[in-house]
């Protein structure tokens, strides 16, 4: 036990995936695109389909930016905890093995924000 | 015959008297069940004696001085009250920063004041008992001040009804309270190396700047003057700090590890939490004080790594982090109030998109990072706000697991990146925005585990009001965290322009000028 306690100390992870009441976090970020202060937390149950986390949520979150509507979702490069990552459009977040509190980058090529510095 | 008067005591007797003669050794229990907080950490003490209070305060000169301070204190707060003299600060814009202010600090003094009361029971030595319940008193002494001084504005201004509550369930102010929440449930001595010497002593400096300085370069002489009442008393709250810093270093050499590694979390902690004075630095006060650039150079650049040189003879280091923290200098303030615009909607005060005037001031401040990346920013939201489409984020952040701020934050070196950095504890990840809040989470993975994460918790449904049915045809989930916020929606948030404060101010403020 890390923790210096003056006696057993009790692991209470308050955002295990049973809090969830079924559902499970998704992180996602857009690279070059901080006119978004931050990536978002999507709280979303593991049946829902990738398409539509792209198509619904992240549309929703950063449809704003002038770049979203043109996006080839073909050509975006996904990383998953930093690394390469291909999802599988049609399946669920589950099936394309995405588990609670992933986090998801995607990169958009020829599409890297405003201004020249990623805005 | 004339009376045989005994010479007065020595200020250094009378100390002894009032301090040290109060202990003593227990016959019937063993000292360890008495103090049984005093040995966990791993510190080892072998003198109580040798810790000396370079203040010499005993309670009797305590109650006097304290007293002659609530008198003025309170004559010049009910002449505020008495004067309208809320409507003397610079623009209504400022009371904002207030409002953040006000919303966090009365909350951390009151808990720096439980702290310091359970800290001072369980000091085994006298004078470090004493010294710590003098602080206590004085902690909640500044939460009282401050809520009354914050009364007066209530009386006038939204968003300031219901701090308390607040403090408890907002998301923002999470960031605050777990950082003295941290501090309170760590053992005794990493709590006084947490308050009594890195926040107090090390970044204390930089709250007053914005803060007391900033209330008085715009006019608010109620927070300046609980600020300059409060602040009479940190200096000694400092010394308290830095001295017990150097009595563990002195008792026993293998205490300086620990202390090493607690200076080394709650310099990057405390630094941290100052990214919301950073903001209110730089884009809250209508008449500037300095940028938080300045202050931190000056302040932590200068003044506190005088101080690591001094304590450089006992064997501390410079906190490793102090290298990424000079990088961020340039890019704190903005980073944050962009991120309290897009959430302005969440919030219990208003924001509002700099004016050109100022975006010039913060260029000649931010030469090598305003216009380059933050301005486009700024101007890319004005543009959707001058054709009515001022931009609210609609969802909500990803949070530090360890700071609990948004992972705002850009690589130290890529102004351009988010800085992402995540962990695995007991098969579950764990996300940061820093190297720093990773080593402090997997130091102590069991603590921070615990994390009560504001957009976690809604996202659990924890956070609606209370008989709420989330499952009812027409449950709007926003409206019901606001209402458990005790938030109304539209008029204690959103922007500054055409809020009620801003229309309210503009009609007092000219009644109380003219005919």
């Amino acid at each position: 036990m890390p923790v210096v306690s003056i006696k057993l100390y009790p692991v209470d992870n308050k955002d295990r995936k049973e809090n969830f009441h079924g559902a499970q976090l998704l992180y996602v970020g857009w690279d070059k695109h901080l006119l978004f202060y931050a990536p978002t937390v999507f709280c979303l149950p593991p049946d829902t389909r990738f398409r539509d986390v792209v198509e619904t949520h992240l549309a929703n979150a950063y449809g704003v930016h002038p770049e979203f509507s043109g996006i080839d979702w073909n050509q975006v490069c996904w990383l998953k905890s930093g690394q390469p990552w291909t999802p599988d459009m049609d399946k669920s977040i589950a099936e394309n093995g995405l588990e609670h509190k992933d986090v998801l980058r995607f990169q958009t090529p020829g599409r890297d924000g405003l201004a020249g510095v990623g805005v | 015959m004339d009376m045989q008067v005994k010479k007065k005591l020595g200020l250094k007797e009378k100390y002894s008297l009032m301090t040290r003669d109060l202990g003593w050794e227990t016959t019937y229990e063993s000292m360890d069940d008495v103090y049984p907080y005093m040995k966990f950490e791993g510190i080892k003490i072998h003198d109580w004696d040798k810790w000396e209070d370079p203040f010499r305060l005993t309670m009797d000169s305590y109650w006097k001085y304290q007293a002659e301070k609530e008198k003025k204190l309170y004559a010049i707060i009910d002449a505020f009250a008495q004067n309208n003299g809320h409507l003397g600060v610079t623009d209504a814009r400022y009371l904002n920063a207030l409002k953040l202010i006000m919303s966090a600090f009365p909350s951390l003094e009151y808990n720096s004041h439980r702290g310091f009361a359970h800290i001072g029971r369980q000091m085994r030595g006298v004078g470090p008992a004493v010294a710590c319940q003098m602080q206590s008193l004085d902690e909640i002494r500044h939460a009282q001040t401050q809520i009354h001084s914050l009364s007066n504005y209530n009386k006038y201004y939204n968003g300031l009804h219901d701090w308390r509550n607040m403090n408890d369930k907002m998301w923002y102010l999470s960031v605050s309270k777990s950082f003295f929440e941290d501090a309170m449930t760590a053992g005794p001595f990493e709590f006084i190396t947490a308050i009594g010497f890195s926040f107090e002593y090390v970044l204390t400096n930089l709250v007053f700047v914005p803060f007391i300085s900033g209330a008085a370069h715009n006019g608010d002489m109620a927070a300046m003057t609980f600020g300059f009442s409060a602040q009479s008393d940190e200096a000694r709250h400092m010394t308290l700090g830095l001295e017990f810093i150097k009595f563990m270093l002195e008792q026993d050499p293998d205490n300086l590890p620990i202390v090493q590694g607690w200076i080394d979390k709650w310099t990057w902690r405390g630094v941290r939490v100052l990214t919301l004075v950073a903001m209110m630095m730089d884009y809250m006060l209508p008449k500037r004080v300095m940028s938080w650039k300045e202050a931190w150079g000056i302040y932590f650049e200068e003044n506190a790594m005088a101080l690591f040189d001094d304590l450089a003879r006992y064997g501390i280091k410079v906190p490793a982090c102090v290298e990424q923290i000079r990088k961020e200098k340039d890019h704190i303030s903005h980073q944050a109030w962009l991120a309290f615009y897009t959430a302005g909607g969440m919030t219990n005060f208003h924001t509002w998109l700099p004016s050109e005037e100022e975006m010039t001031w913060l260029a000649s401040k931010y030469p090598d990072t305003f216009d380059k990346y933050y301005r486009p920013r700024l101007e890319f939201w004005k543009q959707k706000a001058d054709k009515g489409e001022r931009f609210y984020g609609t969802t909500m952040p990803m949070l530090c697991q360890t700071c609990q701020i948004p992972m705002m934050f850009t690589e130290p070196d890529d102004p351009t990146q988010i800085a992402y950095r995540e962990t695995t504890y007991l098969g579950d990840k764990f996300h940061f925005c820093s190297d720093h809040c990773k080593c402090i989470f997997e130091k102590e993975p069991e603590k921070y585990s615990q994390a009560w994460l504001p957009a976690h918790q809604i996202s659990q449904g924890n956070c609606f009001a209370e008989g709420a049915d989330p499952t009812a045809p027409d449950f709007d989930p926003i409206k019901s965290v606001m209402a458990y916020w005790n938030l109304q929606f539209g008029k204690d948030n959103l922007d500054f322009e055409g809020s009620e404060d801003q229309k309210n101010f503009a009609e007092w403020r000219q009644a109380s000028t003219k005919n």
